[in-house]
Parts: structure tokens; sequence; C-alpha cells
């Protein structure tokens, strides 16, 4: 076994056990910080594939911004889970037939036939100067900018249309203009008065 | 010396693998050994230079001049007992520290030290710098919320609303350096600030907002003052840790002196030319010559302007903190992101010529 399978063992072993745990912990804050152990290893295991800005870029953002949102949102959540756990055995079947689909379907989609090792040979390993960056950016930027643009299109609408559905500006209420604040000058404030001395009496 | 040593323990024996895996181990601790020692001399500078501004002397008692003050400061937290309040998460709240600790330090596996001296010269290590560095939320926010204390929480909260509103801000400003370098790697930025124009050959110049976008935005990542809502004491007592204490402690102290040197060293390598010389093309002696003495100086000099602050500015309000972030700095930097993509399509010189 080289050192990259180990590698690629070890760090599939990690993901794996993160991602059981995501789902089988009780407390929502630790199944938070497993699902980042299981980005964070994933990660990894993209940097063993050569897509060292997508691992990078996956930390980043799932890592660095998503989950820490989320957590945010979790810690502040009073989770009660007795309730939740009530009807297990009321829907197991149904969740069993669920995930017996989800797997069928998985099975089709990446199986052998389309995933298959005469469908995928091993890829040629680059050279240290290879740069994966370079290759996705002119890949973005030429082939498939209208996609690339279409799509940034339409999450600056969603952003939009978010703050949009949520700025509600209500008539009386007191705010701070922090602009007009921060703008004062001592001359606004303060007025200096010459005056003559007076004979103290 | 070296050679005598390497047949002493008859290292042409030792297998290749453990070979480059000793090698790497020497360098970490070559990297990580001098930046604890600047670390605690960083936190004795702090208390001397506030101390002058505050004219007062500031620690002075142990040793000449005070300068064993921070060994005596480390030695107490290391013997102080490490209380665990009774309602907390005990796991979490024992990781939480280590989730501060670890980014600051894996932050430095990319810095280069000069043209040639870097542990891992990747390709994007600039992203990887921006990655990491967005990991170290974690350890605050954890820390907050395993403390199961209302003032640990509110300092926890607060500092991951901060921190994720500025990275936005200090992500545009290095898109920009980017874009101006045409490179992700340190190295390559440095290199493409190089030119006979000394220091105006630098990315100060064209990328002036940036950088104090950039710096400002460190200064609010490491939770300095005056962005350092998250501690508050005259609010929130100590925010994020202060339940934390002894070693636990003394561990996310350490984290925030070692993110504000690589906020310097990044500075530095990212807009004031790194190692390059700020007399470079003009003479011939040493001055004139890159070295790892100008990332240094550079660098002591963001760190300085960070201990300078904090005597300086008072605590900012909540909202005039976040209005800085996303009102001011988002807007600044995607205009000038707009402005340098001109420049370099135009090949504005002596900046932009090369790339």
């Amino acid at each position: 076994m080289t050192f990259e399978q180990i590698l690629f063992y070890a760090f599939a072993a990690i993901l794996v056990f993160a991602a059981g745990m995501v789902i089988t912990v009780r407390n929502a804050v630790h199944a938070a910080l497993f699902m980042v152990l299981a980005f964070f290893t994933s990660a990894a295991l993209w940097l063993l594939l050569e897509a060292e800005f997508l691992a990078i870029t996956l930390v980043l953002v799932y890592v660095g911004a998503v989950m820490v949102l989320f957590l945010f949102v979790v810690m502040m959540l009073d989770l009660n889970t007795a309730p939740m756990r009530e009807g297990f055995a009321r829907y197991l079947p149904v969740g069993i037939v669920v995930a017996l689909l989800v797997i069928a379907v998985m099975a089709m989609a990446v199986g052998q036939r389309h995933f298959g090792l005469e469908q995928m040979p091993v890829p040629v390993p680059h050279g240290a100067d290879y740069s994966n960056t370079r290759e996705l950016g002119l890949l973005l930027y030429t082939t498939y900018v209208y996609p690339f643009e279409i799509a940034a299109v339409i999450l600056l609408v969603a952003i939009v249309a978010a703050i949009a559905l949520t700025l509600r500006q209500r008539g009386g209420t007191k705010t701070q203009n922090i602009a007009e604040q921060v703008a004062v000058r001592r001359d606004d404030r303060v007025r200096l008065v010459q005056m003559d001395a007076e004979q103290r009496k | 010396m070296i050679e005598m040593l390497q047949t002493l323990i008859m290292w042409d024996a030792w297998p290749a693998g453990l070979q480059t895996l000793v090698v790497i181990m020497l360098k970490i601790v070559a990297i990580l050994a001098p930046l604890m020692v600047a670390v605690a001399y960083y936190t004795y500078f702090e208390r001397k230079v506030i101390g002058y501004m505050h004219v007062r002397i500031g620690p002075n008692r142990v040793g000449p001049r005070g300068w064993l003050q921070p060994i005596a400061d480390a030695v107490k937290l290391m013997f102080k007992e490490i209380v665990i309040p009774s309602g907390a998460d005990k796991k979490v709240f024992l990781i939480a520290p280590v989730l501060a600790m670890a980014p600051a330090l894996a932050m430095w596996a990319v810095i280069p030290f000069n043209d040639t001296l870097v542990l891992a010269d990747i390709n994007a290590s600039l992203l990887y710098v921006l990655a990491i560095g967005s990991m170290g939320v974690y350890g605050i926010i954890l820390a907050g919320w395993a403390s199961n204390s209302k003032y640990a929480f509110l300092g926890a909260m607060r500092s991951a609303a901060q921190m994720v509103s500025y990275e936005i801000a200090m992500g545009f400003a290095l898109v920009v350096v980017l874009m101006a370098a045409g490179s992700l790697n340190l190295g390559d930025i440095v290199r493409a600030q190089q030119g006979d124009y000394g220091l105006f050959n630098w990315y100060w110049l064209p990328l002036l907002p940036m950088m104090v976008v950039y710096f400002i935005s460190g200064v609010a990542e490491t939770n300095r003052a005056p962005f350092d809502l998250a501690e508050g004491e005259s609010e929130i007592v100590a925010g994020f840790h202060v339940d934390y204490s002894g070693t636990t402690f003394a561990v996310f102290f350490l984290a925030e002196y070692a993110n504000m040197i690589i906020v310097g060293m990044l500075s530095a390598l990212l807009f004031m030319g790194g190692w390059l010389s700020p007399f470079q093309g003009w003479t011939d002696s040493w001055l004139g010559q890159p070295s790892l003495f100008w990332l240094l100086a550079k660098a002591s000099i963001f760190l300085f302007l960070f201990l300078w602050f904090r005597a300086t500015f008072p605590r900012y309000r909540y909202d005039q903190l976040m209005r800085l972030g996303w009102k001011v700095f988002i807007p600044l930097t995607i205009v000038w992101l707009v402005l340098v993509g001109v420049a370099v399509m135009a090949g504005l010189e002596p900046w932009f010529g090369k790339a």
C-alpha cells in the first residue's frame, strides 16, 4: 500500500465516522461539529485528487462561513429531542423505504456502468507546476462563461430578494444616523468665546 | 557540524519516508519556536508601549527592565488550576482553545520568509491562508457556548457575527491583490512587487485603500481593540474566555497574538513587498538587498500599529462596527476591484506591466 493510499483510507474512515456521528449524536451542536469534521476530511480527500482549489474553497466556504452561521443558529435553539424521537418506530418502515430508494438511485447514477474503472481510468498525475486554480479559471471564463455568469446573477437576485423581503421600514422609530455621528467635528459641538478678563469683586 | 551529527545518528541508514518526516518536523520547530518567543515578547512589548503612551513605565520588576515578565506570566498561568464550570460541556470546553490555536499555527506553513525559505510552497497559498484563517472563529464560538455562561455566549455571538462580516471585506481586498499579482502564491505576489523604484514598486501605492481595508479587517478578525467587542470588559466581563483559567486561557491568549503576528506578516508580504528592500536599485550595499530583515522590520511596524490602535481608539459600538464592515469596506473594495481590473488590463506601469 502506498503512502497516498494509507492517507486516503485514513481520511475516508474519519469521514465516514464523522458523517455517521452527525446523524446519531443527540446534541445538535456536537452534530454540527462532526459535520465540520466531515467537510474538513472531504477537503483532504479532494486534495489527494489534485483538486486543491476546490478543496481549499470547500474549507473556506463551508467550514469557514456556512457552518459558522449554522452553529450560530443551532446554539440559539433550545432543542428538546424527546418529542422528535417519539414516532421513531412508526416512521421506521417509511424511512427504510426512502433510504433503499436513495441507495438504488445512487447505485444507478454513479455505479459501475457510468463510473466504472473502464470509463474512468486512473488520471495521469500532473507535475508540481500544474495549477489546478488556473485550469479551473480558464474553463469557467471561456467554455462555461455563460452558465457561470448566469449562476452568479441568480445568486445576486436571491441576495437582493432576501434583503427586500425582510427589510421593513416602520414609521416612528428612532434610529441613529451613524454617518452623521461619525462626521461630527469639534466646531459642531464646541463654541469658543473670546471675552475680556473681569475684575474680581 | 551537521555532517558530524548525520554520521553520529547514521542518517543515511534511515528509511526515506522517515527522513522526510524528520526534516519537516525540524522545519516546523524552526518556525514555531521563534514564533512562541515572539508571542511572549510581543505581550511584553505591548505592555511597555501602552505604558509609555499612558506616561507610565509598564512592567519593570521581573528581571532587568522587566525582560523576564512574559516568562513569569507563562509560568504563573501554567501552574494555575484549570477550572471547568459545572454546567459546561466538558469536551467542547477543552477542545475550544485547541481549535483557536491550531489555525493560528497552521497558517505559518505557507508563509515565505525569503525567496526560497518556505515550509510548503503551494500554488494557492493565499487561498489557504484565507481558508485556515476563517476557521479561527470556531475556537471562540465554541468556547462561548461550552462555558454555559450568558456573558461568554454573548461574547461568542458578537465575535462570530463580526468575524463573518469582516472576512468578506478581507477576502475582497485579497482578491484585488491576487489580481494585481496574477498569482495566488505568496512568494509570487512578493516577486511581482520587485522593481527598480524600490518601495514605490510595492502594492501599497496602487492598492492603498485595500491595504487599509485589509489591515483594519485584520484587527477586527483578531478581536483586537478597538474591535474587541467579543471581550468588552465594561459590558460582558471578558467575553468568550470569561470561564477559562490557567493553561486553557493561556492558549487563547497565545492564539490571539499568533494571529496578530500573522496579520502583520501578511500585510508586509502582500502590500509592503515582503522581504524586498525599500532601497532596491538605489544602493548596492546590504540595505539595497532583499533579506529576512526587511520582512521582519515591516511586520514589526504593522504589529506596532496594533498596539498604537489599542492605546488610542475607544471601543466601537456594535452598529458602528457592522456599518464600517458592510457599508464602507465592502463597497470600497468592489470599486477598487473594478479600478484595478482596468489598470491590470491597461498594463499600468510600473506595477501591472509585467503580468
